[in-house]
């Protein structure tokens, strides 16, 4: 049945691309939404019965070892949701059918590569998915080829090929160490050594997934990329790529194989304080809405890192929902921009002003969003910033947990200032005449509100079901 | 592999080179298998031949092409650097080849059914392969992305 999540999309890509004429184009996108809310189901039921189907005859054919565990079923959740969202915003922002076209292959194959990331238990296999996501995101990038797309893809290019010099090393390395590249075997190949070899390869792949991840200070890729991308490809970078491959990945790992260190511990926590503050105090002094929302995703990073590096189960339970809630809200952010940039031509908010008068939807969603980023109850940011908050007090690092604090206050302040610019205010002249965004983009943007509105007020409901259960990961 | 390590050192266009380099990789691939590594020749198999070539295409088709002026000065430039290479590659072929006379050096045969190529790799590194099959596509969609003519009024 998982290898379904792979099999699938890749099988739907092969025989749409046989044909070149223009109803294989038209049914692409139609495909592709169709396996994204097939994903959203199958992960929200996590029904036994369903998951632990035997497929004989592929699994005869196809013999892959695939796992899945309550943090996967969350990362399964997430991406499709976000490539729904990338997917409809791309409907009305990529207005060349073979255009539009090329991107639902790149979206299938990024969405390919994560599901990959979310269930191999092999550290070269992941290694594969990882580039793969990553190869499809340098072309997503630099799709329209105009020529601040082409940096930032080339900057994201150059960054990720030294992550992965890095992490090949640290394979190679740990490979040498327990004669296997499965999850399981260097586990216990390391249970049983400990020596300089084993921290150096662990610090080289940490290192590659922190680049991969966009953590400060090896986040320099980011804002170009997240900028310069086309609207839904920023949607989808920002949303879920850069969580699954940097973060999620090194939670995975951490929690599978390496283990916790003190001493690894106490750099996970300085790396998210440091991107939590930096990416903060960045986005304040931004003009381009896409570029402050970047340096956003930064410092949302940076709350994740924070909580994990707790090592409690709390702590590591917030980084997982904020992982969950930093894709929707961030997303729903991306989108808004999507729609702004669409009807005025620019994501510079020093030309905008009393939008949401003409784009009442946009406006109310995009409170909605910066609200939850700012950690604001009853919304689902706040949430997960608390369980992070409390987690870092009750382990004893009061002062991360002041930064937190003090850094959702700065978070406030940048997220009230691009509301004010772009939503509130006067609206000027030459954007009288302006319409709410298309019937695609604003059904992205309703879905991803009622998720962070359903997810915040139905918290407890929330927690049992898919939070609690990952207590038992922990524990092994 | 020595003419495909030639044909990279001296070819014309960065993209030939590519090609040069993955034809190379596949041979130490071959060399990996019949020095019984057949691990280490999945992941160069993996690596070099397919990921990182990918990647070179990438980045080759994100930047700007030379004109045909340029190509032939920097080949007449290239066979002036590199103009010895075959040379010393002719030169160390026979002086390997008669050292491994010599000493009577040869390939073992893969004698263990576990180290079989097509065990390994379609048994053990399945999803590796699967993986490499979409590697490739990407590459084939990034080159029919990229190498399109690109907005000219933007550069």
């Amino acid at each position: 049945m998982l290898s379904l999540l792979i099999l699938v999309p890749l099988i739907g890509i092969v025989i749409l691309n046989l044909s070149a004429r223009a109803p294989a184009r038209r049914l692409a996108f139609w495909f592709a939404l169709l396996i994204f809310i097939s994903q959203i189901l199958l992960a929200a039921c996590r029904h036994p019965v369903l998951w632990n189907v035997e497929m004989k005859q592929i699994d005869t054919f196809f013999k892959v070892s695939l796992s899945m565990d309550q943090i996967s079923f969350i990362m399964l959740l997430c991406i499709g949701i976000v490539s729904i969202a990338s997917l409809l915003v791309a409907r009305h922002t990529i207005y060349d059918e073979k255009e539009l076209f090329k991107f639902v292959n790149l979206l299938i194959i990024t969405s390919i590569g994560m599901n990959g990331i979310v269930l191999v238990k092999d550290i070269f296999t992941l290694y594969i998915f990882l580039e793969i996501t990553a190869l499809a995101s340098f072309v997503l990038i630099a799709l329209e080829k105009d020529r601040n797309a082409i940096e930032g893809s080339f900057k994201y290019l150059i960054l990720s090929a030294i992550a992965t010099i890095m992490l090949l090393t640290s394979i190679a390395l740990l490979f040498m160490v327990s004669g296997s590249t499965s999850f399981e075997a260097i586990r216990q190949a390391l249970n049983l050594a400990n020596n300089n070899i084993i921290l150096f390869a662990i610090g080289l792949f940490v290192c590659g997934l922190a680049i991969k991840g966009g953590l400060v200070p090896f986040h320099a890729w980011v804002p170009d990329a997240y900028s310069s991308a086309p609207a839904a490809v920023s949607v989808l970078l920002g949303g879920i790529v850069t969580k699954t491959v940097g973060i999620y990945t090194l939670i995975r790992l951490l929690i599978a194989v390496f283990g916790f260190d003190p001493s690894l511990k106490t750099i996970l926590l300085a790396l998210g304080a440091l991107s939590i503050v930096f990416g903060a105090l960045a986005a304040i002094g931004q003009n381009d809405m896409k570029r402050m929302l970047a340096y956003s995703s930064i410092s949302q990073v940076g709350y994740i890192i924070l909580g994990f590096g707790c090592g409690t189960f709390l702590g590591i339970a917030g980084a997982i929902f904020h992982i969950f809630n930093h894709s929707i809200f961030k997303s729903l952010l991306f989108v808004n921009s999507a729609a702004v940039e669409t009807r005025l031509g620019t994501t510079d908010m020093n030309k905008m002003g009393g939008l949401s008068s003409k784009m009442p939807i946009t406006g109310t969603t995009s409170v909605i969003g910066m609200l939850s980023a700012a950690g604001v109850p009853p919304l689902a940011g706040f949430w997960s910033k608390l369980m992070i908050i409390v987690a870092l007090w009750q382990s004893g690092s009061k002062t991360y947990s002041f930064i937190a604090i003090m850094a959702s206050v700065i978070t406030l302040a940048y997220l009230l200032i691009m509301q004010r610019k772009v939503f509130f205010g006067k609206l000027s002249i030459e954007n009288e005449n302006i319409d709410e965004a298309r019937i695609g983009i604003s059904t992205a943007s309703i879905m991803l509100a009622v998720i962070i509105i359903g997810s915040g007020v139905f918290f407890p409901l929330v927690f049992n079901k898919f939070i609690a259960p990952i207590q038992e990961l922990i524990i092994r | 592999m020595l003419i495909a390590v030639l044909w990279t050192v001296m070819g014309r266009s960065l993209l030939k080179a590519t090609i040069g380099l993955a034809l190379t990789s596949a041979v130490v691939t071959i060399l990996m298998f019949r020095l019984n590594s057949p691990l280490a020749a999945v992941f160069e198999l993996s690596v070099c031949t397919g990921l990182i070539t990918v990647v070179f295409v990438s980045t080759i088709s994100l930047t700007k092409p030379l004109t045909n002026k340029e190509i032939v000065e920097l080949s007449k430039e290239r066979n002036k650097r590199f103009g010895y290479l075959p040379i010393l590659l002719i030169v160390i072929s026979i002086a390997l080849t008669f050292i491994r006379i010599r000493n009577n050096i040869i390939i073992p045969p893969v004698t263990t059914p576990e180290l079989d190529v097509r065990r390994v790799m379609w048994d053990m590194r399945q999803l590796d392969m699967l993986g490499q099959i979409i590697v490739v596509i990407i590459g084939a969609l990034g080159v029919v992305i990229l190498f399109e003519e690109r907005r000219r009024d933007e550069w």
